[in-house]
């Protein structure tokens, strides 16, 4: 998919203004913290799991190359086969390569994101395979020729209204005056439409939420149980997966899924958890004849070792994105690639380059929320500033945001004419906005209030009242 | 050459050649006793508290139930679920010792046929490996005898269960898989696929709301054998 990252701000404005968007994102803003709410609230350990979590992911990243190694050799012990791909164009050329040996014509897919990174659909069609997306958020994406919105839920920007006209539009064999009077009767109609397509399917293509080194199975996660169609019908099984996706055990494995379907939908569990090891065993009825994992790298080796390597814990819940103001906002589409909201911040100017979505890491009011749900404890608001730095050292800022910056250095390393600026801002806008409680436009600050209300500070510095405390004050 | 390639940076990246042959045992070590990490305590209870639990996790994940003192009570009660649900009577049945001990003859009127699901089956009869209280999951393992078609093609999955396999946590539920190592040929002890069903189908991509009956079974109904009580 073409990134339009690099156009992040004027992505933002466009969505700011487009009603339509505005307002399903309105009606859905607050449905997914609350229900990660409660789901949490549901089970007392969630913090240590958390702490235990971030613990597996670190262990597994420091020996990644014995983890990844096990791994393979448990798929090769259960008749499976790897391939390896340092870059998209390697993992494109893999499952090409696959779908052509087997004369594949349809290949059905489970919903993945290092799918829609490797831009896998378009290498098909271009080879005359026809990909068919079968997770209902990604159908319909398919169909109106979108990019995902966000990483579980990616239609999560379209009323019902949508997908109405985009059912009528493209389902043409079916009556034109059939009526949707609810949300069960599109559910209906794809189920009925996507049941053939699973059925004609010669290879079925899905993502990986983790691999296992001591079996060397693959494991996928979701509600609708396309992707066991996917995975279970067609002859091939291709699974993609990227490097830190493995995990070392079944009992690691099971911690992380404690912590995956509550942060993401707020589901104890998920329908349906799968856990895949090889092909089809003498004696089954059932199940793929070939079993491929294509294990991607495309540029995370590279944050092994570097102050981005936190970010390979990630387990692609979403929750950062759920829980930030910014994305709440602006949508995920208007990230301008794969990955939207905090840990898309911090992924894609890894993955696609900071000169393509250095404005990224920008869209942040490091409010912290990110980082205080994520289930394996990612410091997001401090990758976000590496980024910032390291962009700042590129002089890949504009003019401006670099000297206002280079100013704020030159005074924030003065704390005097630090806490003195600070203090003076701090009175003049709790002046400002004496009467409202909120700023909806701060002076020279117009890009980042037109979208959100400042609070008003109470018209004290921290520092000030840091030092009251301390001298008992407060 | 990718392989090579993504190795040599993950070892760059973390600054060392290949993993001494010490560490290497101590990850050997940490494989072999695959450690239990903290399980949550909400379903420490007795059994008969665990069977309890289950069946309400069942319920809150819009899964149903029927309890029967024996095998003997099964036909009935499927042929009543199906009665109730408006459900035809073609069943396709899972290949399962324990489900072909079942005195189904004693309705007649169910007709049974063993194997794989097809497109056209309405409704299945799948064999419980392990119930998971912890959250009302079932544990459905892929073997001969248990295809896992008759956990997706069907409209309505109906689980036959013994309460005596129901545990607690997932720990629990992996144990008996490995010390059992059902399906093991190649030398792993998983077979091919372990699926973990916790619900029917469902879909929340249209407007964030939740609806059931996605792509998979719109029902799961589970018929639970009481095996529990001496008798
Ligand atoms: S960064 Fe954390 S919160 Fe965000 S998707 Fe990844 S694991 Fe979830």
């Amino acid at each position: 998919m073409l990134a339009t990252s690099s156009d992040f701000k004027g992505n933002a404005k466009r969505a700011l203004k487009n009603a339509p968007l505005q307002d399903s994102m309105r009606g859905t803003r607050a449905l997914f913290p609350a229900k990660r709410a409660a789901a949490v609230a549901g089970l007392p350990e969630f913090e240590q799991l958390r702490d235990i979590g971030r613990d597996i992911k670190n262990h597994t990243l420091a020996n990644l190359d014995f983890y990844l190694e096990t791994w393979e050799r448990n798929v090769l012990n259960a008749g499976g086969h790897v391939h390896w791909a340092s870059t998209a164009e390697d993992a494109r050329k893999a499952v090409l390569d696959i779908c052509k040996r087997v004369g594949a014509r349809t290949v059905t897919k489970g919903k993945s994101m290092i799918s829609e990174e490797l831009a896998i659909n378009d290498h098909l069609e271009a080879h005359g395979i026809t990909p068919v997306e079968t997770d209902l958020g990604e159908y319909i994406l398919q169909i109106r020729n979108e990019p995902p919105s966000h990483i579980i839920a990616p239609a999560t920007h379209l009323s019902r209204a949508d997908w109405e006209e985009s059912f009528r539009k493209i389902h043409t064999d079916l009556p034109a005056d059939r009526v949707f009077a609810e949300r069960k009767d599109i559910m209906t109609e794809a189920r009925t439409l996507l049941r053939e397509k699973f059925l004609a399917a010669d290879v079925g293509i899905t993502g990986a939420n983790f691999l296992i080194a001591e079996t060397g199975s693959s494991v996928i996660v979701t509600n609708e149980g396309n992707g066991d169609l996917t995975q279970t019908l067609p002859r091939v099984h291709i699974v993609l997966a990227s490097i830190e996706k493995v995990v070392p055990t079944l009992e690691d494995a099971t911690n992380m899924l404690r912590l995956l379907a509550r942060s993401a939908t707020g589901q104890d569990m998920s329908v349906y958890t799968t856990f895949s090891t090889g092909a089809r065993r003498p004696g089954d009825l059932d199940g793929p004849e070939e079993y491929h994992v294509v294990v991607v790298d495309n540029g995370r080796s590279a944050m092994i070792g570097s102050e981005f390597q936190d970010m390979l814990r990630c387990i692609r819940c979403a929750a950062c994105m759920n829980h930030c103001p910014v994305y709440q906002i602006v949508g995920g589409q208007s990230y301008g690639w794969v990955y939207p909201g905090p840990m898309g911040s911090v992924l894609t100017p890894m993955l696609i380059g900071v000169d393509q979505a250095g404005q990224l890491p920008n869209a942040s009011t490091f409010c912290g929320k990110c980082e205080s749900v994520c289930p394996v404890k990612i410091p997001l608001p401090k990758l976000m500033r590496h980024w910032r730095e390291r962009e700042f050292e590129r002089h890949l800022q504009p003019i401006a945001a670099r000297t206002n910056l280079a100013v704020w250095a030159w005074v924030a390393q003065r704390p005097s004419l630090y806490r003195f600026a600070t203090r003076a801002a701090a009175k003049a806008l709790a002046l400002l906005g004496r009467s409202k409680g909120s700023l909806s436009y701060v002076p020279l600050a117009g890009g980042w209030t037109a979208g959100r209300d400042l609070p008003v500070p109470e018209g004290d510095t921290f520092f000030a009242r840091y030092a009251k405390q301390q001298r008992g004050e407060a | 050459m990718s392989r090579d390639a993504i190795f040599g940076a993950i070892q760059r990246g973390l600054r060392r050649g290949p993993l001494p042959a010490d560490q290497t045992l101590g990850l050997y070590a940490r494989l072999n006793a695959h450690p239990r990490h903290l399980v949550p305590q909400r379903s420490n209870l007795p059994h008969p508290q665990q069977i309890e639990l289950f069946l309400r996790n069942l319920e809150k994940e819009f899964a149903t139930f029927t309890s029967v003192a024996s095998n003997d009570d099964v036909p009935c009660a499927v042929a009543d679920y199906i009665a109730s649900q408006n459900l035809p009577a073609d069943i396709i049945i899972a290949p399962h010792p324990e489900l072909r001990a079942i005195p189904w003859f004693n309705r007649p009127l169910l007709q049974l046929r063993e194997g794989r699901a097809e497109a056209s089956d309405l409704v299945s009869v799948q064999h419980g490996y392990v119930g998971i209280a912890e959250t009302g999951t079932l544990m459905l393992p892929a073997a001969p005898h248990r295809p896992t078609t008759l956990n997706l093609l069907c409209d309505t999955e109906i689980v036959v269960l013994r309460a005596s396999r129901v545990v607690g946590p997932f720990e629990d539920a992996w144990d008996i898989l490995r010390r059992e190592r059902e399906g093991m040929v190649y030398g792993n002890f998983l077979p091919r696929n372990v699926m973990f069903v916790t619900g029917p189908s469902r879909s929340a991509d249209i407007e964030s709301t939740l609806e059931l009956g996605a792509h998979g079974p719109r029902r799961l109904h589970v018929v639970l054998i009481d095996d529990t009580t001496a008798g």
